[in-house]
Parts: C-alpha cells; sequence; structure tokens
C-alpha cells in the first residue's frame, strides 16, 4: 500500500461512517426534488467495469426500493450523460415506448419529464444526478438551468468525498496493517491530557525504533 | 498526413502588387432578411457528430451518409461505415431541429458516442479531425471533452476549420467546468435562451460563450420515430448550426469569421447606431 493511501485509509477511519455519507447524499437529493419541486431525484453512481449505473441515494417516488439497484449505461438519457458528460433535459418524452421502458425499468414509473447532469470530478464523470417530473406545466427556464449546473457542481463534490471514503475504508478492510495502525490512530485521538501526552511520546518512539534503517 | 503539408505561409506582402480578392456580399443595414430569409439551406451540408442518426425517422429525413469512430485492431481509433443508428436519441434529435430550420440541407452521421464507456474524448478527436478533412459546411458538435491533454489537438483542428471555412457550431458546458472546443475563438460557442423564436440569436459581450440560441422547450424527434419535448445547450447548438447552414446556403463566400460578423448583425439584443 502506497504512503498515500494509506494516510487516506487512516483519514478516513476517523472520518464519519459510512451512515453520515449516505445521508449526506441523501439531503442532496432531498434538496434538488425540492427546489425543482419534483416527483423524484436520484443519485447514480457510474461503474465503468460493469458500463452500469447504481442508485446510491434516492427521494420520492422509489426511495424505499432503488437504492443499490443497477441498470445499463450503454443506451438511454443516463447512458448519454455519462459518455458525452453533458446535461441533458426532457420536459415531455411524449410516446417514445423506447424511453418509457428504460426509465421504467430504472425507477419502477414512467415519468413525464426529466433532467439528467454528470457529476465530473478531476475530468472523470463519477455519476448522474437526475430530477424527474418537475411540475410540467411549466416551462423550463433559463435560471433553472443555471441552477442545475451548479447543483450538480455541488453533488459532485459529495459523491467524490464520499467514495474517495468508501475506497479508503474498503482498502482498511483488505490490509491488517492499515486497519492497525488505523485503530492506533483512533485510539490516540480519543485520548486526553496526560494519558494522549504518554501515547503520543509511546508512538514517537516507535516511529524512531521502525524508521531506523 | 499528406493533407498537413502545406506551402509556406505568406509573411510579407507587396502593396503595389497585391492580388484583388472578390468581397462577399456586405450590406450597410444587416437584418434576419438579408442574412437568411428564403433560405432552404440547399447545398450545404452538414455533419452532426454526435451518438449517430437514426436513418428512417421521418421528421429527419435522408442521412446521406453516417460513419463511425471505432478501435482498430491495434486499438487505435479509425473510421467505418455506420449501420448502428443511434443507441441515445441525441444524435437524432440534434439532426431533426437542423432539418426543421434548414429543411434541403445535407445531413451525414459522425458517431463518436456509444462504443466508449464514459467518453474518453479520443473518439470525438478522431471524429473532428475526420470531419474537417471532409470540408462540411457546418459541424454539429453539441459536445465537448474536458480532457485536458485533448486542449492542444482540438485547438488545432478547430483552427484547421476555421481557415478552411468550415464551421465548428459547439455547446457550451452548463457546469462549472472547463471543456474545450466550445470556449476556442475559432468556434461558435453556443448557450441557450428560451425565447420562443429558432431562428432568434443574441450576442455575448463576455465570452468564451460568445451566441446564443433559442434551447428550452423545444419539440425534436426521438428514437422509435417519436417526438419529444427537451431543452439545453444541446438543442440550442443544433438551431444554432440549422442558422448557420441558412446563412452559409444563401451567402456561400462567407468566411467563418464574416458569419460571426452575420450573427452579430443579426442579433436581437445588439442595438446599431446610426452611421
Amino acid at each position: 500500500m502506497s504512503g498515500e493511501r494509506l494516510r487516506a485509509a487512516v483519514a478516513a477511519s476517523s472520518l464519519a461512517g459510512a451512515g453520515a455519507h449516505d445521508d449526506l447524499l441523501r439531503s442532496i437529493v432531498e434538496t434538488a426534488r425540492a427546489i425543482f419541486r419534483a416527483r423524484a431525484s436520484s443519485i447514480t453512481l457510474y461503474d465503468e467495469e460493469a458500463d452500469q449505473l447504481e442508485f446510491r441515494a434516492v427521494a420520492g417516488e422509489g426511495s424505499d426500493r432503488l437504492v443499490g439497484r443497477r441498470f445499463p449505461a450503454s443506451e438511454g438519457v443516463a447512458g448519454w450523460v455519462v459518455r458525452s458528460g453533458e446535461a441533458m433535459v426532457i420536459d415531455d418524452v411524449g410516446a417514445d415506448p423506447r424511453f418509457s421502458r428504460e426509465v421504467a425499468e430504472s425507477t419502477g414509473y414512467v415519468p413525464r419529464g426529466l433532467m439528467a447532469v454528470p457529476l465530473v470530478r478531476e475530468e472523470r464523470v463519477l455519476g448522474v444526478l437526475s430530477v424527474l417530473d418537475r411540475p410540467a406545466d411549466e416551462r423550463f427556464t433559463a435560471a433553472e438551468m443555471q441552477l442545475l449546473g451548479r447543483f450538480a457542481s455541488q453533488a459532485a463534490i459529495a459523491l467524490d468525498i464520499v467514495e474517495s471514503a468508501r475506497g479508503a475504508r474498503a482498502l482498511l478492510e483488505a490490509d491488517a496493517d492499515a486497519a492497525l495502525v488505523a485503530r492506533v490512530a483512533v485510539a490516540l485521538d480519543t485520548l486526553q491530557g496526560e494519558r494522549r501526552e504518554a501515547g503520543r511520546r509511546l508512538l514517537a518512539a516507535l516511529e524512531d525504533v521502525l524508521g531506523d534503517p | 498526413m499528406s493533407s498537413d503539408r502545406e506551402p509556406l505561409p505568406a509573411h510579407a506582402l507587396s502593396a503595389a502588387a497585391v492580388d484583388r480578392v472578390a468581397g462577399s456580399e456586405w450590406p450597410a443595414d444587416m437584418d434576419r432578411e438579408w442574412a437568411l430569409g428564403g433560405s432552404t439551406g440547399a447545398g450545404v451540408r452538414v455533419c452532426v457528430l454526435d451518438s449517430g442518426v437514426q436513418p428512417d425517422h421521418s421528421d429527419v429525413g435522408p442521412v446521406e451518409r453516417a460513419v463511425a469512430v471505432e478501435p482498430d485492431a491495434e486499438g487505435f481509433a479509425t473510421v467505418v461505415d455506420d449501420t448502428t443508428g443511434d443507441a441515445y436519441g441525441h444524435g437524432t434529435a440534434c439532426a431533426g431541429l437542423i432539418r426543421a430550420l434548414a429543411p434541403d440541407v445535407t445531413v451525414e452521421s459522425v458517431r463518436v458516442l456509444g462504443q466508449e464507456k464514459r467518453g474518453s474524448g479520443g473518439a470525438m478527436l478522431a471524429g473532428l479531425s475526420w470531419a474537417v478533412e471532409q470540408g462540411y459546411d457546418v459541424i454539429n458538435m453539441s459536445l465537448s471533452s474536458t480532457k485536458r491533454e485533448l486542449t492542444a489537438p482540438l485547438q488545432e483542428i478547430a483552427d484547421k476549420a476555421y481557415f478552411r471555412r468550415s464551421l465548428i457550431v459547439a455547446s457550451a458546458h452548463n457546469m462549472a467546468l472547463k471543456s474545450w472546443p466550445w470556449r476556442f475563438s475559432s468556434v461558435i460557442s453556443v448557450g441557450s435562451h428560451d425565447g420562443l423564436d429558432s431562428t432568434e440569436v443574441f450576442y455575448n459581450p463576455s465570452p468564451p460563450v460568445e451566441f446564443f440560441a433559442r434551447g428550452m422547450d423545444l419539440d425534436m424527434p426521438w428514437l422509435g420515430g417519436t417526438r419529444i419535448r427537451a431543452s439545453g445547450n444541446s438543442f440550442a447548438t443544433a438551431n444554432m448550426s440549422g442558422i448557420c447552414a441558412l446563412i452559409r446556403a444563401k451567402h456561400p463566400d462567407l468566411a467563418p469569421f464574416e458569419v460571426k460578423g452575420v450573427l452579430l448583425g443579426i442579433a436581437g439584443n445588439v442595438e446599431r447606431r446610426a452611421g
């Protein structure tokens, strides 16, 4: 394990747990749903190896059953967003049976409208933020378009943090040495006063011994 | 590539012996009627660089030629004839919007999305390079790449298109990230306005987005012979490609910078001062 990855793993162990990260993503989709007055909103994570999108957070319709579910990224609106890195706003899907099937398979219902934006970090598309069925009788405005872009930029940062932490946690589980160092770091962090100072001295001495060639 | 070989550029000029150049027709009062009135786009070749175009959609009309960028046996991007059509709908929608404005243009498709997972930009680069070699009058690019290593080759291709009078009409990204080629000055960069007139354009004095075309609440063809209503810079770009096709059909001698001048001249937000 490289020093950088070990540091990330140790840092992750003292960060908020997976539950807090799930809460963060869920609050983002709930806010997206609220500001666009939409029926549902979701964040999907792109799994490049499988070429699939996986639901990570869902608000509104489907929130009770979709998290963890996957669908192919090789077609459809979300697929286009992943491949192009561009946003797509469909005000009314019309009568396209293909569209209906695609969306119904991934959400459990057929929306009239769909906004999908890429969540991009460091030149990579991490996933897709979708907002389903904003009020159909109101025209989509330039202001909403700007808002959607800004919101997606924020969601991308959150998804990046959550996924990095998840990757670090997975590393800890796979590496016993890293897990030991992480446990020691957490233990030191919980100590106070003289006990903490003693622990720090002990670790400094250990560092000297281990660092001596 | 043989087409990359060119004579030495002219760096010095004899004022007395300067070649006469037939200038473009240019009115004292530029308006939309002069720019594109009566034009149907006849004679103009438009390339849709996208996810492919569904070949048999009645609202898209004939697709003269369809190619795709795919990896060859060694993994290098190569251009092959394409029979896949469009797996996503996006290219079909763009082609349909262009056709709706300019019914007599020739539409050709270069598919650069579909095979590659998470667009690497490599296919886009190869497809654009190929399209510029073909000398299309208008290249619709409702796409961009965030890959920094592609900026130099993309800019080289965009400049080549500019000097060869191929207009690249490129979609601005609507998020807070840097992508190309729409940020280059040699292309026509397009954002969305929410007006209802598909031939109305606005000029932006604060680039990199130079122009806005109608991009909201548009009716457009989609997969399976159907239609949808959609919004976004992609579709503003397709409208702008249609407008540029109309201008180029009516005024075929205009160079790309002159087409930009015409767009500025017809922009709904530019006030004229009396001369």
